[in-house]
């Protein structure tokens, strides 16, 4: 036992650099699996704090390009109001239906929250983009986010008042989509390589695809509603060997200049998740 | 003003430059990561023990990680810097007694030749281990010799002017052997 404490006392310094080393490592592995960490709820808090501050001021010279990039969105949603088309035949006759269910009520799924943002990242293998809205604003993990001009990612953490965003300009990202044209599905992730390009791969080579095709979110998506804009086919990369394409695809949001996204809540999530984990169980 | 202070501020002020301009700026090329943040760790007193040292390391990485939503990456990499520190400057002091007369490493406590290595074995060492540990969650080993020596030639470019346009005036202090 002497030997031991006196093993401790001779070597404390390295024994000491190994332990906060081994803390560091588990944090680390631990956060890329489950995206939690010790302190990570108040240190969300705080540095969401600094980097509002931060954002207050680098806001000001953005407002000239949000106002525009919320401009153009709004002309878009204005394009698609009901009042801007008009029924071929105006004569339409009411069908009282026998059953009792009111079939003609619909259900809303999906509802949007508005949502600042106060810190985003591009450089790095990792990126992260945090939002002025959290748990006490009904914003909770594994939450689509959607831009102005596109996706951007999903909640990945909350604290208080702040939440953070895993963009799409992250090596674990993946997002089920579709193509426009085809419908063929398929999934994107980012490969590290440029921001302003994501990887799209899946799609079999079946599908006809061109330069310039727009890619839309996909209805079997847990986070999206279907058919928001992911970007356009900016090369196709050849690959022989393999049935599926690999596509280099432009994202539509510009992440360089992002300041205001919609936090998606999708109500019927948790419902999905858990049919689908006790289906999988049922079948074992 | 006292060396807590002094330190304390450099704390912030390097935590601050890393995460909002250095972390903020388009990425020049995916290989090239621009670090600074380091320097503090490089920049501590000769009078912190190595206990201290590896611990100040570790709470400045951990500080980094939570900006930059990575949590003990830095930290790591920190950690290892800070623990290795004494032993590089025990190897490079060429005077006898600097680190008795000086407070902390510099050109002016060590000499030219000495600070630059030290910076350059700290530099390599610090990106080298940051960036295998980023390897092992994804890329390639082409991505890891091409990052390691591309990021540490910007830091050490952002290094030699942090110390050019900050320069360390250094006291001699006679009377403290």
């Amino acid at each position: 036992m002497r030997n031991v404490f006196l093993f401790i006392r001779r070597h404390f310094n390295f024994l000491f650099f190994l332990v906060l080393q081994i803390i560091a490592l588990s944090f680390l592995f631990r956060y890329n699996k489950f995206h939690e960490a010790a302190f990570m709820n108040v240190s969300t808090e705080l540095t969401g704090r600094i980097n509002e501050k931060y954002n207050g001021i680098e806001y000001y010279f953005q407002l000239k390009r949000t106002n525009e990039a919320l401009v153009k969105e709004n002309v878009r949603l204005r394009q698609l109001l009901k009042e801007n088309y008009e029924a071929p035949d105006s004569n339409r006759r009411m069908i009282v239906d026998t059953i009792k269910v009111d079939s003609g009520r619909s259900i809303r799924k999906y509802n949007y929250l508005e949502a600042k943002v106060v810190s985003s990242t591009t450089a790095l293998q990792a990126n992260y983009i945090t939002i002025h809205r959290g748990f006490a604003q009904q914003v909770h993990p594994n939450m689509g986010v959607v831009g102005p001009q596109g996706i951007v990612g999903a909640v990945v953490n909350v604290s208080e008042n702040f939440a953070t965003v895993m963009s799409l300009l992250h090596r674990n990202s993946k997002v089920v989509v579709k193509l426009k044209n085809g419908g063929e599905r398929g999934t994107v992730e980012w490969d590290g390589l440029s921001p302003l390009f994501l990887t799209l791969k899946d799609i079999p080579k079946s599908a006809k695809v061109a330069k310039g095709d727009t890619v839309l979110t996909s209805p079997i998506s847990y986070l999206f509603p279907a058919n928001l804009m992911v970007g356009t086919v900016y090369d196709i990369v050849p690959d022989n060997a393999s049935n599926f394409y690999t596509l280099k695809i432009r994202p539509s949001t510009n992440f360089f200049n992002i300041e205001y996204v919609y936090v998606v809540d999708n109500r019927q999530y948790e419902e999905q998740r858990r049919l689908e984990d006790s289906t999988r169980k049922k079948v074992q | 003003m006292s060396e807590l202070l002094k330190n304390t501020i450099r704390f912030i002020l390097f935590i601050l430059v890393q995460v909002f301009i250095l972390f903020k700026m388009p990425p020049l090329h995916r290989f090239i990561t621009p670090y600074l943040y380091y320097l503090f760790i490089l920049w501590l007193p000769f009078s912190l023990s190595r206990a201290g040292l590896t611990l100040v390391g570790f709470i400045f990485g951990l500080c980094l990680d939570y900006f930059s939503k990575t949590p003990g990456l830095h930290a790591a990499a920190c950690t290892l810097i800070a623990y290795v520190r004494p032993f590089v400057i025990g190897l490079l002091i060429s005077q006898e007694g600097a680190d008795k007369n000086y407070i902390a490493p510099s050109i002016v406590s060590m000499g030219w030749a000495p600070y630059a290595t030290y910076v350059l074995v700290l530099t390599l060492l610090h990106h080298t281990w940051l960036v295998l540990l980023e390897w092992m969650s994804f890329g390639s080993f082409l991505y890891f010799l091409g990052k390691v020596i591309a990021s540490s030639a910007v830091s050490l470019l952002l290094v030699l002017l942090t110390e050019l346009l900050f320069y360390r005036k250094q006291k001699f202090r006679t009377n403290t052997i």
